[in-house]
C-alpha cells in the first residue's frame, strides 16, 4: 500500500550536484580565476558581486570544472527557509528520514555551494551559513543532532547584486565580512564582442552593433531602468538574428521587451535599437 | 445666465450685440477700458449661430480664470477662427494656446491665438500631427540613452538647444502619417544631441560669424554646413536611425563643396573655415530636419557647467588622493599628480577615450569621476591641467552654495529657484495648467519640546490603553499548523493521520507545519493641515493627536512620516517637514510637532501631488496617505475656493491612486459630507464631530484602518 505521506519523498527535493565534464566558454576579465583559486586553498569563502548577466554563474561552472569539484547552486528566493538550506526529516513508509538540504550535501561531499542570489533569501537564512563561513568551517544540523566539518575541498560561494537600490535587499555586514568579494562587471567593448562572437557565430560587425546599443541602454540606468541590457541578454539577440530574426525585432524581443515593461521606456529602448540597426 | 453648452438645444436664436456686448463686459471687466470696449467683440460674435456664440462665451470664461488678456485675445481671434476652424479644432486651438501660455507666458500664448491661420494649416492634418506631450517622455529616455546623462526636454517655437536642454516644437504635422511625424521629432532630437555630442559649440560661433557683413545670415549658412557635418556622424554612430531619415529627405544633394564636412576627422572648426568660401547672400539650402543655433544660450549653459563640473571634479580627486595616500606607502610631493591621457576611441569614429594616471601609474576612476571627466571631455575635447589639481579636503559634500532662504522669495531675491513645480487640473478646461504650482519644502520651526511631554502626561491612562492594543497589532511569529506546505512536520497530525488510516479513514493531506511572519508592510503619510483656520484650540487637538498618533506608530513600527502643508496663493505652496520617512522619532520630531503652527492658506492639490511622489518613493506593500483636515480646499484669491479646488483635490487624489496610494481623510468640518465624498469616494473618511475627542480618535481611526 502506498501511503499518502509516502509521496512526500518522492517529491522532496535532491539537492543537485554537478560535475562538470566539459570546459564552459569563459573569457576572464581580470583575475578572478587566479582569485578564486587562492582563496579555495586558503579556505575562505568567496562573494561575487556584479550585474545581472555579466558572467558570475558561468564562472562558477568554470572554477567548478578546473578545480574538479562538483557544483550545487541553489537559487535563493525570499521563502527559502534554513530547512530549506540544511535539510529535514520527510516520512516514508512509517518512519522519518533526514534529507540534506543542498548546503549540507554540499558539505559532505566537499563541493561547491554556490548561493546564487544571497540577497533575495531571508535575513533568517543567511545566517546559518555564518559557522561554515568563518575558520570554524562547521554546519550545525541541530535538528538532526550532527555537526558536519566541512573538508578542505569545501567552498561556499555566492553571489549579489549590489546594484539593487531596495533597502530590504542589503547583506549583513556580519555576513559579507566573512567573504572576500570579487567583483564583476560587463566585459568591455572587445571582450564582449568575442564572446558573442564565440558563443553565437554571429558576425563582428553586428556583434559591435549590438554592444553599442547595450552601452545605450546602461546609459538608462537609474534614469528609468534599473538595469542596462546585460552581456546575457545580448547573446540572446544574437542567437535569435542568427537564427534569421531581424535585427530590430530580435532587439525588441531579447533586449527591450526583457529590460522592461514601462510603455514609454520600451518605445525609447526600441529607438535606440532602430537607431543602430 | 448659463454657458452651459446643453442648455443651447433649449436656447433659441442668436444672442443679439446687446447681450453679447453685457456678456463680455462682465466676463472681460478687468482687461477693458474706456478705449477698449467689448462692443467691437460684441459685434463680430453677434452674427455667428447660437452655438459657436455660447462657445466662445464659455471659453472666455474659463480662460479668464487664468488670464483675463488671454480671454480678451481668444475673443477677439475666435469670430475669424471658427471660420477655418470646426469646434473639436478650436478646441485644440484653445488648448494649445493655453499651454503656450503656462510654458512661455502671455506674450506666446496670444500669439497662438492671432496666428490662428498658421493653426488651421497644421489642423488639416492634426489626424497625423504629433504632438511634444506624446512624445516628451519617450524622447527624454531616448536622448539619455545617447547622451549617457539626463537632458531636459522642453517645447519651444523652434528646436535649439543649450547643451542642456533640448527644445522641440510643440507640435509637429508636416507629414501625412504620425510614423513619420514622430521620426521628424527623433531627427530633431538627434540632430540636437548630436550639436553637444560633436563640439559645435566648441568655438565661439558668434564671433565666427561677427566678421562678415550679415552675421545672422552667417549663423544661418553655419548651422546648414553644421547639418551637413553632424549628419555625417549620425550616419557613421546611428546606421539605423541614419536609414530611417533619409527617408524623410526629399533628394540627397551631392554638393562637393561639403565633402570636406563629412570626414571622421571634420569639426566645427572645419565648417567655420568652410564659411569663408560660400557665396554667402544665396538662398540657405534647407534640409527637412533643421534646427536653429543659439551660441549665446549654449555658451551660458556650457560656462555654468565646466565651473561646475571643475570643482566637482577637483573636489572627487582629492577624495581619490586622500584615499589613495592613505593605502599607499609612498606619497606624492606637491606637484601635479594626476593626469589625463587622451586617446582616439578604438571602433566609435572620432570618439575620445581616456586613461586617468596618478603619479604616472594609470588607475580606474570610478564611475562618478569617470562620468564627470568624460563630459567635460566632450565640451573641452581634452582635460587642462587645472581641473586636475585637487582642491578642498575631500569630504563628500556639494559644493557650497550659498543657502537660499525661501522666505525671501517675496523680497524678491530670487523667485523660482530651488522650488518644485506642479501640474493643476482646471476642471473647466479638462487640462492641466503646466507648472501651475511653485512648491517648496520647509522646516517646521522646532517649537517647545515640552509640549509633548504635557501631552503625554495629560492622557497618561489612554496612552496606556493605546500601547496595549497597539501592541496587539504588533506582527509575530506564527506557527501555522496542519499545512499542505511548509517547513516542518507537524507530528500531532501525523499520528492523528496514522491513526485515521488504521482505523481506515480518509487521510489528510495538511501534515506541515509552516512558520508565518505577518508583516505590516506599511508606509503612511500624515498631511496635516496648518492653514490659518486651525488657528486655537484645532490647532493643539491636531498637535495633540499627532503624539499620541506616533506613540502608537512607534508600537507597530509602521513607517511614518508627518508632513504639514499651508501657503497662499499658487506661486507660495508651503510643505513643512515635521518627520521624514527615514527620520526617527526624537526629541526633534517632538519639538517639531510642538511647533506646528497655523499658516495660511489650504491649497491641497499641490500638496497632495508632493507628498505622494515622496509617498512612492518609499518601497512598501501598501502605502497610504492621510490627511487631517478641518475645511475645504481654499485659497487666497485665484478662484481655489469651492469647485475648481475641490475639482482639482479629487484629480489629485486620483493620480496618487493611480500610483497605488490609498487615501484617506480625517475631517473636523461638520459639512464634509457635502465634498469630502466626492473628493476621497464615499467610504474613505471619517468626520470627528468634537475637536476635543481628535487626539484620541486619530490613533483608533489609525488602527481600524489598517487592521
Amino acid at each position: 500500500m502506498m501511503s499518502p505521506v509516502a509521496t512526500l519523498s518522492a517529491k522532496s527535493p535532491q539537492p543537485e550536484a554537478r560535475l562538470i565534464e566539459r570546459e564552459p566558454y569563459y573569457e576572464p576579465l581580470g583575475d578572478e580565476i587566479a582569485l578564486f583559486e587562492a582563496a579555495y586553498t586558503s579556505q575562505i569563502p568567496v562573494l561575487l558581486k556584479g550585474p545581472t548577466g555579466c558572467g558570475k554563474t558561468r564562472f562558477m561552472e568554470y572554477i567548478a570544472w578546473k578545480l574538479k569539484r562538483p557544483l550545487i547552486t541553489v537559487s535563493c528566493h525570499d521563502d527559502l527557509t534554513a530547512a530549506d538550506l540544511v535539510g529535514r526529516y520527510l516520512i516514508t513508509n512509517n518512519e522519518t528520514v533526514w534529507v540534506d538540504g543542498p548546503l549540507a550535501h554540499a558539505v559532505r561531499i566537499g563541493g561547491i555551494c554556490y548561493l546564487d542570489e544571497v540577497v533575495e533569501a531571508r535575513k533568517d537564512t543567511t545566517v546559518v551559513i555564518h559557522p561554515l563561513a568563518d575558520d570554524r568551517r562547521i554546519l550545525p544540523m541541530e535538528k538532526h543532532g550532527e555537526l558536519l566539518r566541512a573538508p578542505a575541498e569545501f567552498v561556499l560561494a555566492m553571489s549579489y547584486n549590489p546594484g539593487y537600490q531596495s533597502v530590504l535587499k542589503e547583506l549583513k555586514q556580519s555576513t559579507r565580512q566573512r567573504f572576500i568579494a570579487i567583483e564583476f562587471a560587463y566585459p568591455d567593448e572587445a571582450l564582449e564582442s568575442k564572446i558573442i562572437v564565440t558563443e553565437t557565430g554571429l558576425d563582428a560587425n553586428t556583434a559591435r552593433q549590438l554592444i553599442r546599443l547595450a552601452h545605450l541602454t546602461r546609459n538608462l540606468k537609474g534614469n528609468g531602468l534599473d538595469e542596462g541590457a546585460s552581456t546575457r541578454l545580448l547573446v540572446h539577440a544574437a542567437k535569435l538574428m542568427q537564427r534569421g530574426i531581424a535585427p530590430r525585432a530580435a532587439c525588441h524581443s531579447a533586449i527591450a521587451e526583457a529590460l522592461t515593461d514601462d510603455p514609454e521606456m520600451l518605445r525609447a529602448i526600441n529607438e535606440l535599437a532602430s537607431s543602430i540597426f | 445666465m448659463s454657458t452651459d453648452p446643453r442648455l443651447t438645444l433649449i436656447a433659441s436664436g442668436p444672442l443679439t450685440t446687446a447681450d453679447l456686448d453685457d456678456r463680455l463686459d462682465a466676463l472681460l471687466n478687468p482687461v477693458l477700458s474706456s478705449r477698449r470696449t467689448a462692443a467691437p467683440l460684441a459685434q463680430t460674435l453677434a452674427p455667428l449661430e447660437r452655438q459657436l456664440q455660447d462657445f466662445v462665451l464659455n471659453w472666455v470664461e474659463v480662460i479668464g480664470r487664468t488670464n483675463y488678456e488671454m480671454a480678451y485675445q481668444f475673443a477677439a481671434a475666435a469670430p475669424d477662427a471658427l471660420k477655418q476652424l470646426d469646434l473639436a479644432s478650436a478646441k485644440a486651438w484653445v488648448i494649445q494656446a493655453m499651454d503656450a501660455y503656462d510654458y512661455e507666458g502671455l506674450y506666446r500664448g496670444s500669439q497662438v491665438f492671432k496666428n490662428f491661420a498658421d493653426y488651421a494649416a497644421l489642423a488639416g492634418a492634426s489626424a497625423h500631427a504629433v504632438g511634444f506631450e506624446e512624445v516628451v517622455h519617450v524622447l527624454e529616455l531616448f536622448v539619455c540613452g545617447l547622451a549617457g546623462r539626463r537632458m531636459k526636454v522642453e517645447p519651444a517655437p523652434q528646436a535649439y538647444t543649450d547643451t542642456e536642454t533640448l527644445y522641440l516644437p510643440l507640435r509637429v504635422a508636416s507629414r501625412m502619417t504620425k510614423n513619420e511625424n514622430f521620426l521628424i521629432y527623433k531627427s530633431l532630437a538627434v540632430l540636437l544631441w548630436a550639436q553637444s555630442r560633436h563640439g559645435t559649440f566648441n568655438a565661439d560661433l558668434d564671433a565666427a560669424c561677427a566678421t562678415y557683413a550679415d552675421p545672422a545670415r552667417a549663423l544661418e549658412w553655419l548651422n546648414y554646413l553644421e547639418t551637413v557635418r553632424l549628419e555625417a556622424c549620425i550616419a557613421r554612430a546611428l546606421p539605423g536611425f541614419a536609414r530611417d531619415a533619409a527617408s524623410l529627405k526629399n533628394a540627397t544633394s551631392n554638393d562637393l563643396r561639403y565633402a570636406v564636412l563629412e570626414l571622421p576627422s571634420a569639426t566645427v572648426h572645419d565648417s567655420i573655415a568652410l564659411l569663408a568660401k560660400l557665396p554667402l547672400n544665396a538662398e540657405v539650402p534647407r534640409h527637412t530636419c533643421m534646427a536653429t543655433l543659439r551660441p549665446r544660450e549654449a555658451a551660458a549653459a556650457r560656462a555654468s557647467r565646466l565651473a561646475r563640473e571643475k570643482d566637482g571634479l577637483q573636489t572627487m580627486l582629492a577624495a581619490l588622493l586622500e584615499e589613495h595616500d592613505k593605502t599607499s606607502s609612498e606619497s606624492g610631493d606637491g606637484e601635479q599628480r594626476f593626469s589625463v591621457d587622451v586617446t582616439e576611441a578604438p571602433g566609435e569614429n572620432g570618439s575620445l577615450d581616456f586613461e586617468l594616471r596618478l603619479d604616472g601609474k594609470p588607475m580606474a576612476p570610478p564611475d562618478n569621476v569617470h562620468n564627470l571627466l568624460d563630459s567635460i571631455l566632450q565640451d573641452l575635447g581634452d582635460i587642462p591641467d587645472d581641473y586636475l589639481t585637487p582642491t578642498g579636503d575631500g569630504s563628500e559634500r556639494a559644493a557650497p552654495r550659498a543657502e537660499q532662504d525661501p522666505a525671501d522669495v517675496w523680497k524678491g531675491i530670487y523667485h523660482e529657484e530651488g522650488a518644485l513645480f506642479y501640474n493643476e487640473w482646471d476642471h473647466k478646461r479638462r487640462h492641466y495648467r503646466k507648472n501651475w504650482c511653485v512648491l517648496r519644502e520647509l522646516d517646521v520651526q522646532p517649537g517647545d519640546g515640552g509640549f509633548v511631554d504635557a501631552t503625554l502626561k495629560k492622557y497618561a491612562p489612554q496612552v496606556t490603553q493605546l500601547r496595549r492594543t497597539f501592541e496587539l497589532l504588533r506582527g509575530e511569529d506564527k506557527l501555522l499548523k496542519r499545512m499542505k506546505h511548509g517547513d516542518d512536520i507537524d507530528f500531532d497530525a501525523v499520528i492523528s493521520a496514522y491513526a485515521d488510516m488504521k482505523s481506515g479513514r480518509e487521510l489528510s493531506d495538511r501534515l506541515l507545519v509552516k512558520r508565518h511572519k505577518t508583516e505590516r508592510d506599511l508606509a503612511v503619510m500624515f498631511m496635516v493641515d496648518m492653514s490659518g483656520s486651525t488657528k486655537g484650540w484645532i490647532n493643539d487637538a491636531e498637535r495633540e493627536a499627532l503624539v499620541l498618533l506616533t506613540e502608537a506608530l512607534e508600537i507597530l513600527g509602521d513607517r511614518y512620516a508627518i508632513y504639514g502643508f499651508s501657503g497662499i496663493t499658487r506661486k507660495r505652496c508651503e510643505i513643512f517637514r515635521v518627520k521624514r520617512f527615514d527620520e526617527p522619532h526624537g526629541d526633534v520630531v517632538k519639538s517639531r510637532i510642538a511647533g506646528i503652527i497655523p499658516q495660511d492658506y489650504t491649497r491641497m492639490g499641490v500638496a497632495i501631488r508632493h507628498l505622494a511622489t515622496l509617498l512612492n518613493a518609499v518601497d512598501a506593500r501598501t502605502k497610504l496617505l492621510i490627511t487631517l483636515s478641518d475645511g475645504k480646499p481654499d485659497d487666497y484669491s485665484d478662484n481655489y475656493r469651492g469647485e475648481y479646488g475641490i475639482e482639482d483635490t479629487r484629480q489629485a487624489l486620483i493620480e496618487a491612486h493611480r500610483g497605488g496610494i490609498k487615501s484617506f481623510c480625517i475631517t473636523i468640518d461638520h459639512e464634509a459630507r457635502d465634498y469630502l465624498p466626492h473628493m476621497y469616494g464615499a467610504a474613505n473618511w471619517t468626520l470627528v464631530d468634537d475637536v476635543s475627542r481628535l487626539p484620541l480618535k486619530v490613533a483608533d481611526i489609525y488602527r481600524r484602518l489598517t487592521t
